[in-house]
């Protein structure tokens, strides 16, 4: 067909543009946006969102979805805004432990076919009682090398942007160009054959959980880093951004397609979505609505490009 | 005909049993393999081959029985993949094991846990593409494609060559192939198939399922016939004929009669049902089906057939530029696993979906109507289960395939659509079909019949011959025999 574009190029392209097309909304209407400080400002709370996002990539590699990352990445908040700045022994050992836990309900989810959906729902309000219990009122400290790394000042470059392009490509790496990742895709495209080939399924399950609970552990401290304080509720909406995320990002819900890359410039577009909005000035008040409209515009791009896609099948 | 070469078997398994609940499987099957021998395994559906060949690639543990591998016995609680896998022995699965994620060359990886380390992709597609270019000459294959964005004949290809692919910690020394040339179209087949003849030559086994029996008469050595669970015949080919073939198999041998007899006055008259064109067609040719007729559509497999299906079941609730549909309209599905079977519901499900709406009362299903409209099609088409409201995953490829007739001839679609519905389903189960289509068409129902199978198009009142997308014959009753259909397929290559 003639003047129709290569549809996998067009879906690499939509988080790409989307991206594109904000920024340059962005730095329009705030000109100022546009230097080292603008944009390492905008994008610092970007960063914990990328990483959420490519926890929840993890669990959608496998055809499972985690409702719960939000409430885990606030217990890790919690954690680190309290026992890892007072007692860094035992600090470090609970986050050990919640990244166990995550692998344990990968194992859990697989054994007993259990659907994600259900207990990552019943986990949300585990981690977020963990969560509250830990810290129930708002405050905390972060630790102070914590801090220092997050706040660290590159030359020319702002760090928050390193980070993402450095989380983005080693996630491509690992999971789209190394032996070991094709195999942990292939049990989300069709897990029997993987099975039929020797792998074990339950290994290649509490892998991706562990990794998932790893990256959530990380968003969790940037996050402090940033705030320098922690509150129970602080990334509950992490969960539903990261799923769009994703999504927006060229991944799909099921059959183990999925793109590192584009998750990373998907949660980007999701964080500054909230920026743009501040800058145009729209009452707090309506944000989350018009949050929620951006992205069912943005997710009907992706179901054009999927249109495309069967069209040219 | 050279015997095989005299060896320890690779292979045996004496009295394996395999119970799924209630339902015998297996009955004790007896089968040794021995290096250099090609097996033709056939049996008609739901007789326990492809459980037999599970059992074999150890992704089911037997019951029962004992289980040997290259001489040693194996404890049958211990079968699993790695050891079949370590002995040698691979698998090409009817329903294919690829994942349609993932490019082909990383499928290759997927099945070859050896390959790995740096440079693995480059090594992967090499071993691939020289697999490839050994069983499949001219195949055109890209190692870098996504499997997804593959033709169902392709991926089946691709499917075959990893499994024949040797790396240097594996090689293949039983392969077996699971109707292996049922999505592939003729040409193809044919090049697989001397394939498998030039690896048994240089001591390689295979174990061939077809229920193509020109198949297993050109490429085995000794055919084994397996009925209800159990191997029931086990002799040289040169002992069966093909009329001694199917009668062990357990159906009347029967000579082509299957040709539909001329209906008195011709069925290409008044209005038609259904006119379609293929959206690449230049000249005026359309598809054209009319009342109680039995259209077919030929050619090479993957050359606009099944995109015309789709084309004219949007264009039953669309306006559609191509196509004018005057009638209710049902399918049924060649592709089972992506568009046909309801994975999670029961077999009855699976039947009475199509037709529910005439299942209700005041907008509610009536189960009694239901469970009457699924008994009654479990009788008539014959689909061998203790009981509808299992699975439909329990069910046998072919007795899934039953399911799905019944959905369609069950409703009340005036027209049917299928699209080379019958891969592989046994002779036994095909008979049974083509007599109720033959019969639904004597009642008016109209049919629109893609096929990859020359001996289908006998039954059918007109051909048109499908090649790059375009309708390139047309052909009525009488005037069609393989070599035209053939000719209208390849004519552009012949030039």
């Amino acid at each position: 067909m003639i003047g129709h574009p290569d549809p996998k190029l067009l879906r690499a392209a939509v988080p790409a543009l989307s991206l594109a097309l904000l920024l340059v909304a962005i730095f329009i209407i705030q000109p100022r946006t546009m230097s080292y400080f603008g944009l390492n400002l905008m994008l610092n709370l970007a960063l914990p969102i990328a990483f959420a996002t490519m926890a929840q990539l993890f669990i959608l590699t496998v055809n499972d979805l985690d409702l719960s990352i939000g409430g885990f990445v606030s217990m890790v908040a919690c954690i680190a805004a309290t026992w890892l700045n007072e007692t860094p022994l035992l600090g470090i050992a609970a986050l050990i432990a919640s990244i166990a836990a995550y692998a344990a309900l990968g194992a859990l989810i697989h054994l007993r076919n259990l659907p994600s959906i259900v207990v990552t729902l019943g986990m949300s309000f585990v981690w977020l009682g963990c969560a509250v219990l830990i810290l129930p009122s708002p405050g905390g400290a972060a630790p102070a090398w914590l801090t220092a790394i997050v706040k660290f000042q590159m030359p020319f470059v702002p760090l928050s942007i390193v980070a993402c392009a450095g989380l983005g490509l080693i996630v491509h790496l690992g999971l789209m160009r190394s032996a070991g990742g094709v195999v942990l895709r292939a049990s989300g495209g069709n897990p029997q054959a993987v099975a039929r080939a020797g792998w074990s399924l339950l290994k290649l399950k509490v892998t991706m959980y562990a990794l998932a609970g790893t990256f959530g552990v990380i968003a969790g401290l940037i996050l402090v880093g940033t705030t320098t304080s922690a509150d129970a509720n602080i990334a509950l909406r992490y969960t539903l951004l990261s799923i769009a995320g994703v999504i927006l990002g060229g991944g799909e819900f099921t059959g183990g397609r999925v793109s590192p890359i584009g998750a990373v410039l998907g949660a980007l577009t999701l964080a500054l979505v909230g920026s743009l909005l501040s800058f145009l000035r729209i009452a707090p008040e309506w944000q989350i609505g018009a949050q929620g409209l951006m992205l069912i515009v943005v997710l009907a791009l992706r179901s054009l490009v999927n249109q495309f896609e069967e069209r040219a099948a | 005909m050279s015997g095989p070469i005299e060896d320890v078997a690779l292979v045996a398994l004496s009295g394996v049993t395999k119970s799924f609940g209630a339902v015998r499987a297996l009955a004790g099957v007896d089968l040794a393999v021995r290096r250099g021998e090609c097996v033709g395994l056939v049996g008609h559906n739901g007789a326990g081959k492809s459980t037999l060949m599970q059992i074999l690639a150890g992704t089911r543990t037997p019951t029962d029985g004992r289980f040997a591998l290259a001489g040693k016995d194996i404890p049958i609680a211990d079968v699993s993949v790695s050891r079949a896998l370590d002995a040698g022995i691979r698998c090409v699965f009817q329903e294919l094991s690829l994942c349609p994620n993932l490019t082909a060359t990383e499928n290759v990886r997927v099945r070859h846990a050896t390959l790995s380390g740096f440079g693995w992709r480059r090594k992967a597609s090499r071993l691939l593409t020289e697999a490839l270019d050994s069983i499949f000459p001219g195949h055109g294959i890209a190692p870098a494609a996504t499997v997804g964005d593959l033709s169902l004949g392709r991926r089946q290809m691709v499917e075959i060559a990893i499994n024949f692919i040797v790396t240097d910690a594996a090689e293949p020394k039983l392969v077996i192939l699971d109707e292996p040339t049922s999505s592939l179209d003729q040409s193809v087949a044919s090049q697989l198939l001397a394939f498998a003849r030039r690896f048994v030559e240089r001591g390689g086994s295979v174990i061939l399922i077809s229920h193509i029996l020109g198949d297993i008469f050109s490429t085995a050595n000794r055919i084994v016939v397996m009925r209800d669970g159990a191997v029931v015949a086990d002799r040289p080919v040169a002992a069966f004929d093909r009329a001694g073939l199917v009668a062990a198999m357990g159906h009347v041998a029967e000579d082509r009669d299957g040709r539909r007899e001329a209906p008195a006055k011709s069925l290409r008259e008044g209005e038609p049902m259904v006119v379609a064109m293929p959206p690449r067609q230049e000249d005026e040719s359309r598809v054209a089906v009319h009342r109680g007729e039995i259209v077919g559509l030929a050619g090479l497999a993957g050359h606009g057939q099944t995109a015309l299906l789709r084309l004219v079941h949007h264009a039953v609730h669309h306006r559609s530029r191509y196509a004018t549909v005057k009638g209710r309209m049902a399918f049924v599905a060649g592709d089972r696993q992506s568009d046909g079977v309801f994975p999670l519901w029961s077999i009855g499900e699976n039947v009475t979906v199509r037709s529910l709406p005439s299942l209700s009362r005041f907008g509610l299903v009536s189960s009694r109507r239901e469970a009457a409209m699924e008994r009654e099609w479990k009788e008539t088409l014959k689909i061998r289960t203790p009981d509808m409201d299992d699975n439909i995953l329990t069910l046998s490829g072919g007795n899934q395939q039953k399911a799905l007739f019944a959905r369609a001839l069950g409703s009340d679609a005036e027209i049917i659509s299928m699209d080379d519905p019958m891969r592989g389903v046994d002779v036994g189960t095909k008979r049974e079909v083509y007599e109720r289509i033959r019969q639904e068409a004597g009642r008016g129902r109209s049919f629109l019949w893609y096929t990859t199978e020359f001996d289908e198009l006998l039954h059918c009142d007109h051909v048109y011959v499908f090649r790059e997308g375009r309708i390139v014959a047309e052909l009525g009753r009488g005037e069609f025999d393989e070599e035209k259909v053939l000719q209208a397929s390849f004519e552009e290559a012949a030039a």
